[in-house]
Parts: C-alpha cells; structure tokens; sequence
C-alpha cells in the first residue's frame, strides 16, 4: 500500500522508553531513595513519562528530516 | 440544603451539561456515515487530543487504579508505564494507519483488515473480537458509574436506575452526534476530573498526613511492602510486570475505537505530531497520580479506621471497586485482611 517504514533511528529512539520504563524494572523497582517525597519507582516512572515525551521529540526530528531529505532527492 | 440535595443537584446539572454538548457537537452538521464515524476526517489537533484522552481515561481511572493501588500497592505503577508506552507505538502506527485509512476510505478497523489484506472473513472475525472484548469493557464501565452515582448521590440515585439512564442519554447524544460528541463530551469530563483528582489526590494527603511526601514516608514505614512490587499480592511481580506492560501498550491499538481515532485527523502529519506530545501533555497521567496518592493513602488510613474518608468507613471498599472483588482469589483475601482487621469474612 506503499506506506513509508519508520526509520531505524526513530524505531531505536522509541525503544528507549520501553527499556527504562517495563525491561529495566527490577533496576528502579524500590523506595529509597525517596525524591520530591515520592518513592523511587514512582519517582522514576513520573519522570520518564517526561523523558519519553523528549525520546519522541527527538524520534519525530529523525522523521522530518528523513522526509525533507527524500523530497528534496525527487 | 442538606449534602443529598446539593449532590443531587450537582450530579443533575452535570449531566444535563454534557448531554447538551454531546447533542450541540452534531448540531448544523450534515450527519453522513463519515460524519458521524470518523468526524469528516477533519479533527484538528485539539479535538483528537481531546478524543484521544477522553477515550482512556474513563471510570477506571477513579475506581480502578486507586481500588488497585490500595488493595495491591506497587503492581498499579504498570499503569503509568503501559499508556505512555502505548503512545510511543502510537507514533509509529496511527500516522501510517490514517494515511491509508484516507486513500481508500475507511471508517473503522474492518475497513483497514478487509483493504489491507483482501479478505472479508478476517475483517469480520476482527470485528467480532472487537465486539466481545467491549462487552465486558463497557459492562466495566457502566457499573463504575452505577458505584460512582450511587456513592456521589447518598445512595439517593439506586445503581441500577443510575446506569439505565447514563446508558440511554449516552447512547442518545451518540446517535446523534457520532465521534464529535464523544471527543466535546470529554472536554467537560477532562476538566471535572482533572479537578477532582486534584483536590481529591492531592487534597487528602495534606489532610490526613501533611502533605505527598510526608504521607509516602509513613507509609513507606508502616507498610514498606505495599510500595513495591509484588505488593499485597503473591505473583504481580516484575515478571508480571514486563509481561503485562508489553502486552497491554503493544496491544493498545486493537482496541477498536482507538484504532478507529487515527481516522478522525485532518493530517497524518498531525497524528504524528499530536502524539509526539502525547506523554508529556498528558494531564491525565497527572490525575492517574494523583488517584494513586489517594489510593495508597487510603491503604494507610485504612488502619485508622476513625478516620476514613467521609467518617463512612463501610462505604471505603465501595469507593474502591478493586477492593471489592479482591476476595474472589487467596492472595487477595490476605491482602484483605491486611487492611481491614474486622473485614475478614469470605465474601462469596
């Protein structure tokens, strides 16, 4: 249907979330230490949820500038 | 007046509210099939961010997560993880999805497995998946709001009564109006609860402890288990955890209305950008967090029994559906008897 791929370096950008927020879990999954008086895997998952946000930015960068270069190659 | 009447009237205007939106959303519009599925393909970026939210975040976001977090601590932090993670599969697929989805016209997911791989029993079987995972989604659903209007109104409004009527207006603004009310209606539910998750999650815990961090630390010394995982339970561990969290974002999309949601935007190019932003703008993760302060904090208070919400201690398990059927299986009923010393008889 010729629907374009998303480009390694997106796909690799998207992985990141999936590894520091579901793979590494045994690596966060604790209390202490205890930041802005959350316990740490709380803490941590709040903070990826944010950190996700920018990995998507970035993944999205990755994409426009693919598109802008192929349109530019036609 | 007395706390019945002013809910009453509170829950009364609430819904007429929403059921003028729902009916306006459609109004002056020309409804074809195409309007009323998938909104003329013309949703810009804050309507389908708006049905995008409004689609996940439901009852279970009051009733569920904090009924979870009480009842089994650390395993509810999958929810955080899996809906941001579901997002970031978004980015990779809705924009492909609505793109096709344009040029050949489709409405619904049937429409995109019959196109995509020419064949009208596999788009059949897909719709009939669909249909029966909704069936108990929306049973879900509906006894949440039968618990929440019942609670909401001092039993003033029975369960039953309360899901016949919220199931006959919704089912009238939807008829009407199609996807357009479904994504206006949730402009007043997101404002009421991003409200509510706030002055409630964030409200209790300065009540009753002083605070976020103050109520964690005490919690995180009376009860340091119920923190991490497993929690409360025996077997919601990280493998548990990994498992389900892959599962549920990777699977996000087959849900049919979600799927179907790609088809509503303007521009692919939107879709993208939309969801780019998706995990950070989401507001709703903020009240998720705020229902899970409330939902450990009630684990805490739980002990206090003087002190539970509203001085109605019988009504606690109510407000927290997933503390209710937690009896149904062994790990559930110790964690039961964990947080309610006299509330230990098996419940059938």
């Amino acid at each position: 249907m010729g629907v374009k791929k998303p480009s390694v370096g997106a796909l690799l950008l998207g992985l990141i979330p999936f590894v520091a927020m579901c793979l590494s879990v045994s690596l966060w999954d604790r209390i202490e230490p205890m930041i802005f008086g959350l316990p740490f895997n709380l803490f941590w998952l709040v903070a990826w949820i944010v950190l996700s946000s920018l990995c998507m930015w970035a993944a999205y960068r990755v994409e426009v500038a693919r598109d802008k270069k192929d349109s530019g190659a036609q | 007046m007395s706390p019945s009447a002013v809910s009453l009237t509170t829950i009364f205007v609430i819904v007429a509210i929403g059921v003028a939106i729902g009916f306006l959303a459609g109004a002056h519009r020309k409804m074809d099939l195409e309007q009323w599925t998938v909104g003329g393909r013309g949703f810009g970026t804050l309507l389908m961010f708006l049905l995008m939210a409004g689609e996940v975040y439901t009852t279970f976001a009051f009733l569920g997560a904090s009924g979870w977090a009480y009842s089994r601590g650390g395993p509810t932090l999958y929810i955080m993880a899996y809906l941001t993670l579901a997002y970031v599969v978004s980015f990779f697929i809705l924009p492909q999805i609505w793109e096709v989805g344009r040029k050949y016209e489709m409405q619904t997911q049937s429409d995109f497995f019959s196109t995509r791989y020419g064949n009208k029993y596999l788009a059949g079987f897909v719709c009939v998946v669909g249909i029966a995972s909704f069936i108990p989604y929306l049973q879900l659903q509906i006894a949440g709001v039968g618990i929440i209007v019942s609670i909401a109104s001092f039993d003033g409004i029975g369960r039953t009564p309360a899901m016949a009527i919220s199931v006959v207006l919704l089912v009238a603004f939807v008829f009407a109006s199609g996807v357009r009310a479904v994504a206006w209606v949730s402009v007043l539910k997101d404002v009421l609860m991003v409200f509510a998750a706030v002055s409630i999650g964030i409200g209790i815990p300065y009540m009753y402890f002083g605070g976020i961090g103050p109520m964690f630390t005490a919690l995180a010394h009376s009860r340091p288990a119920h923190l991490t995982m497993p929690g409360a339970t025996t077997n919601l561990g990280h493998t548990w955890y990994i498992s389900t969290v892959l599962l549920t974002s990777l699977g996000f999309y087959m849900w049919p209305h979600a799927f179907g949601a790609a088809f509503t935007a303007k521009s692919g190019h939107l879709a993208s950008q939309r969801r780019r932003h998706a995990p950070l703008h989401h507001h709703s993760s903020l009240y998720l967090l705020c229902r899970l302060h409330c939902g450990f904090g009630r684990a805490r208070l739980a002990q206090w029994r003087p002190l539970a919400l509203n001085h109605r201690p019988q009504k606690l398990p109510a407000l927290v559906p997933g503390g209710d059927r937690r009896s149904r299986c062994p790990d559930r009923n110790s964690a039961r008897r964990h947080f309610h010393p006299d509330r230990c008889d098996p419940i059938r």
